[in-house]
Formats: C-alpha cells, structure tokens, sequence
C-alpha cells in the first residue's frame, strides 16, 4: 500500500492496553501534556481504531487480550504502524514465561518499533515515534 | 432578475471552495488557539489539510453489520448540504447564490440536514457507540433548535415592525442592521440575543461542551466511531463548513456591515476588502463561540444539554426577545 506524503505529519494515534500494570498508560498521558505537546506535530489520540494510523500497544498480551489485540488491529484501516510500549510487550518483563500470557506482542501482532522501559520515559516515547516515521519514509523511499 | 444556470453553477463551485478551504482555516486556527490558551504551541495552521489529505489516501472500511450505500451516502449528503447552506447566505456583502429562493426559515432548516445526515449515518453503521451518538445527536438537535428560532423570529419581527417588507430574507437584513433600529432596552435585549446563538454555535457544531454525540472519552468518537479513510474527510470538511456557515448566520444577523462601502472603496479592491473583513469577522465569532468556550469547559450530560437549551437559554431568549418588543413600544409611544 503506497504511503502518502501526508502521512507523516498527521499520525493519528490509538492506544491499546493488553494487560498492562497502567505504569506506560500514565507514561504515554504524560507524553500527550502541554510539556511535550506532541499536537504540534500533528498526532492525536482518537477513541477508534478506525480512525488511527498507529497502534501503541501495551502489556505482555494476556490470553484473553490477544483476540481483542488481533480484532483491532484488523479494524485499522491501511496503511497504519504498530508500536509496542515497554517492557512486557516485548519480554514479558516481570510476567515472563507467565501461565496466561499468549505474548510477547510480536507473537500475535506485527510490531514495527519497539520502546523498552518499565515503564518508558514520554521522551523515550517521543523517540520510538521518531524511528517509527524514520522507517515509514524508508519504506517510502523504497517504493 | 433572475441570475442565469452558468453564474449559478460558477458562483456554486466558487462558494463551496471559499467554504471548504475557509472552514479548513477556521479548525487549523481554533486548534492553534487553543494550544496557546494551554501553554502549548499547537500544530500548524495548515493541519486540518493535511489531516484531510492523509484520510482521503487511506483505506475506506466498511463495518460489516453497516448498510452500505446509507453509511457512504451520509458524508456526501451532510457536505452537500453544509455547502448549500451557504448559498443562501450573504458571504462579504455579496448578494447569496440563491437569495431568490430563500430566507432565514429555510435557513434554519437546512442547518438541521448535515445533522441529520449525521443521524442517518452513525445509524447505517450499525455500531452500538454511533447508535448511542446518533441518538444524543438527535436530542442536542432538538434541544438547540427552540433558542435558534426565538433568535431568529425575534430579528424578523423587530425588521417587521419597523416597516421593512419582507423580514424574513437575508437581503433585507443585510440591508437594515438590525443595530439602527433599536433604543437602549432593544439594545440590551440584541445582545442578549446575541449570546443565546454564540452558545447555539457550538451545540450546532457539536463542540465542547456540546459535544456529547461524538464524546471520544465514553462514545469513543460517537456517531463517527465507524467511519474511515474518504468518509471521515468529507465529515471532517462537513465540520468546517458548518462552521463557516453558522459563522456566517452569526454575521449575517447581527453584523451585516460592509468595510468598502464604510471607507468608500467600490469594485474588484472594494470586493477583495469585503471578503477579507468577512472572513476576520467570522473568524472572531468562531474564536468566541468556539475555541474560548472549549478550552475553558467541560463536556455537559445529554441531560444537561436539554436543560441548558430549553430552561436557560429560552428563558434568556424570550427576555431578550420581550426587551426588543418593550423598545419598539416604547418607541412608538
């Protein structure tokens, strides 16, 4: 799917929690603050997975999340990112090797940046956005 | 006269870009506005374009449990008519499109169509949140509708009362600010007035705190939850245009005054003054009635929104509207 010019400078974001500690929820309210005020360049936070172009996703992915994790991801319309935040998405962090774990993330979702931490500086969120369009206009290029 | 097909087509397309690219403008402005006003500095001004471009590239997904050729023909309706709205409205001292065809009652009708274009799609898209939103959707319509009137029948009736023929029409209006015609009580009962339908503008809008159809915190995007790609775009160019054309009835009504001819410049750079003027007019009534009430409120309860419409703001309404009708007794007296 080609990715348009545009893109960029308009991420729209949807936030998912597949079992989170609500550690990265707080990270990634405090990212969207006046402080950071990430509006400025264009992203949001909308309510629907229909709207959004990014998927951040929190969490280790518990059991009964993944269906949940893989129905809205298909309900975002094309072209759209997924980011996974903080540790458990991509470990598990200190559920790992847990009984109702399905995760990591990547094993039910295909992740394009990941933001280690527990939970990630909103700096740090900033910069995981920044590689994320970093490799949105890679693949631009290469089209 | 009768303006002939050709004009009335050129003039259509002008109008609905002047519409389009003026409402765009407006959203990019509120939205940087109200980055400043919380110590932000907020995205450019050019956004809203941009957000457009980037949602008519992507994907369109149609829900499967939606009616289809209702929940794409809602956004084209609800642009359509946003835009027809404006045809019937004075836009910088330039006589409306359609004047021959229409006035303030046909006006106020064609204000509730996007809206009920609105109503038809979050109920085609089958969604329990949209069902919910469509639902709030069509009582914030019936709430607002009360207040608009009194507002509108009370202009109509000062012009009537002061002799003019045909109240009603926007050129009469246009004609006669409504400001002349009053003594000091009609002036405070104007104002007053004047407030009800800056607090209408935003439930027209559907923006805080009227906004309890789409509330992206509980309805998680409402009415709109559904839609994507090309059919949030023309929702979101409906937005802006509605917002230029209540702007417009906002000026139209209460100040219907042409720079050019104030400081007696006439032809193409009279025009252009004219237009500017307008727009820097309707660009105040959008910062008031909605970026300065956005960012300073909370979101109202359905419930609230009835009451707030149908208690206060009638009870403001029919005060403002006695006001005007005590002054012209006065007055005659």
């Amino acid at each position: 799917m080609k990715i348009p010019r545009s893109f960029n400078r308009s991420l729209w974001v949807f936030h998912l929690n597949t079992g989170s500690c609500n550690g990265c929820e707080i990270e990634i309210v405090a990212t969207i603050t006046p402080r950071y005020d990430p509006e400025r360049f264009g992203m949001r936070l909308v309510g629907s997975p229909k709207h959004a172009d990014v998927l951040l996703v929190t969490g280790p992915v518990t059991k009964k999340m993944a269906p949940r994790a893989r129905r809205v991801y298909e309900q975002m319309a094309n072209p759209k990112v997924v980011m996974c935040i903080g540790t458990c998405g991509q470990s598990g962090g200190v559920f790992y090797d847990s009984y109702n774990l399905d995760g990591p993330i990547d094993q039910v979702l295909p992740v394009d940046v990941y933001v280690p931490g527990c939970p990630p500086r909103p700096e740090a969120i900033i910069y995981g956005v920044v590689k994320a369009l970093e490799k949105l206009e890679r693949l631009e290029a290469e089209q | 006269m009768t303006p002939d097909i050709p004009f009335i087509i050129i003039g259509a397309v002008l109008v609905a870009l002047f519409g389009i690219v003026i409402g765009l403008f407006l959203m990019g402005f509120d939205r940087i506005v109200a980055a400043r006003m919380q110590a932000r500095i907020g995205p450019p001004i050019t956004q809203p374009f941009t957000d457009i471009r980037k949602l008519f590239a992507k994907e369109n997904v149609v829900p499967e449990n939606a009616i289809p050729w209702m929940f794409n023909l809602a956004p084209v309706l609800a642009l359509a008519s946003a835009i027809v709205i404006l045809l019937y409205l004075p836009i910088g001292g330039f006589t409306p499109i359609l004047s021959e065809g229409g006035d303030l009652i046909l006006v106020m009708y064609l204000l509730t169509v996007p809206a009920l274009a609105l109503v038809a799609g979050g109920f085609a898209s089958g969604s329990p949140y949209a069902t919910v939103g469509a639902q709030r959707e069509m009582v914030t319509m019936i709430a607002y509708e009360f207040p608009l009137a009194i507002v509108i029948i009370a202009i109509a009736w000062k012009l009537a009362a002061a002799g003019i023929a045909l109240p009603f029409t926007l050129a009469s209006i246009q004609a006669n600010p409504i400001w002349g015609l009053v003594g000091p009580l009609g002036t405070i009962g104007l104002l007053i007035l004047l407030v009800v339908l800056l607090i209408v503008t935003p439930a027209e809008l559907s923006r805080i705190p009227f906004d309890t159809p789409e509330a992206e915190t509980e309805l998680a995007g409402g009415i709109l939850v559904e839609y994507s790609g090309k059919n949030l775009a023309l929702f979101s160019l409906t937005q802006g245009v509605k917002t230029v054309a209540m702007a417009s009835l906002v000026v139209a009504l209460f100040f219907p005054y042409s720079l050019a001819a104030f400081i007696g410049l006439a032809g193409i750079s009279g025009a252009v003054i004219d237009i500017l003027f307008f727009i820097a007019l309707i660009t105040l009534v959008a910062f008031v009635s909605v970026s300065v009430v956005r960012v300073s409120m909370a979101r109202f309860r359905i419930n609230q929104v009835v009451s707030v419409y149908w208690v206060y703001l009638a009870i403001a309404g029919l005060t403002g509207l006695l006001l005007v009708m005590a002054d012209q007794i006065i007055g005659v007296i």
